[in-house]
């Protein structure tokens, strides 16, 4: 998988693209876990090419949101496919992540 | 229209997989939303079966069969594995504090949310059957 890590003055955006599956999902854990560990824990996970995200992915997010709240940070989501969308709705999970329909609005958030 | 195709039990099949099923789902006249519902329930599947029912072994094939009905789209996976009843699996707790969220039962959860029907079926012979449809329009 192809992850990008882009710096910015108030938090870091990590983009991927395609599918984030059981076979890949533990790839992005651990990109996202790497900012963690250089004290980095405002992140915007750019999902503007992502076209499928199963609940493996959701869970990776999830587990870098429980490390970054305690240590006053957050984990935002921008550009979700409507389709990605309604499943996280459906399931509920939308309520743990700040969720922006754009890149900018996203870094701006920070 | 009925397709089956083998698959070898490991997660890296699981972009294959999406790429068949999604291919019959089209022929059978279901929305964009419901060939990603489709999409979604069987990725979900498929890694129980790599991850449950065919764990601590060398991986084994398993196979897909995809049908279009009058009234929707049918998709049958058969394995050999243990077996693994999706109905065992209780609904994850949601909607609770960030904290106590914990994984397990989503995939299964999400299976019965985006399928109209989610059946299974363990025969000694035929081994684990899970039987899911997916009504058209609406």
């Amino acid at each position: 998988m192809d992850i990008q890590s882009t710096e910015y003055k108030r938090c870091t955006v990590i983009k991927a693209s395609g599918r984030i599956d059981g076979s890949n999902a533990p790839e992005l854990g651990a990109a996202l876990k790497q900012l963690n560990a250089n004290g980095i824990y405002n992140v915007v996970f750019d999902m503007t090419d992502i076209k499928f995200m199963a609940s493996a992915g959701w869970w990776v997010l999830i587990d870098v949101q429980k490390s970054a709240k305690p240590k006053g940070g957050e984990l935002v989501l921008a550009a979700i496919d409507n389709g990605i969308r309604d499943s996280l709705k459906l399931v509920g999970m939308d309520s743990y992540f700040k969720i922006y329909d754009d890149l900018v609005s996203a870094v701006g958030s920070f | 229209m009925k397709k089956t195709r083998k698959f070898t039990g490991e997660l890296e099949c699981l972009g294959e997989v999406c790429d068949f099923v999604t291919d019959c789902a089209k022929k059978c006249e279901l929305s964009e939303a419901q060939v990603y519902a489709v999409q979604l329930a069987v990725d979900e599947a498929v890694t129980n079966i790599i991850e449950h029912a065919y764990r601590d072994r060398a991986p084994e094939d398993f196979e897909i069969t995809c049908e279009k009905l009058p009234d929707g789209f049918q998709v049958v996976l058969r394995d050999h594995g243990k077996s693994f009843d999706p109905n065992s699996i209780p609904e994850p707790l949601l909607n609770v504090p960030l904290e106590e969220l914990r994984s397990r039962g989503l995939g299964v959860f999400l299976m019965r949310k985006m399928m109209d029907v989610v059946e299974y079926e363990f025969d000694p012979e035929d081994g684990n059957v899970l039987r899911m449809f997916k009504k058209k329009g609406g």
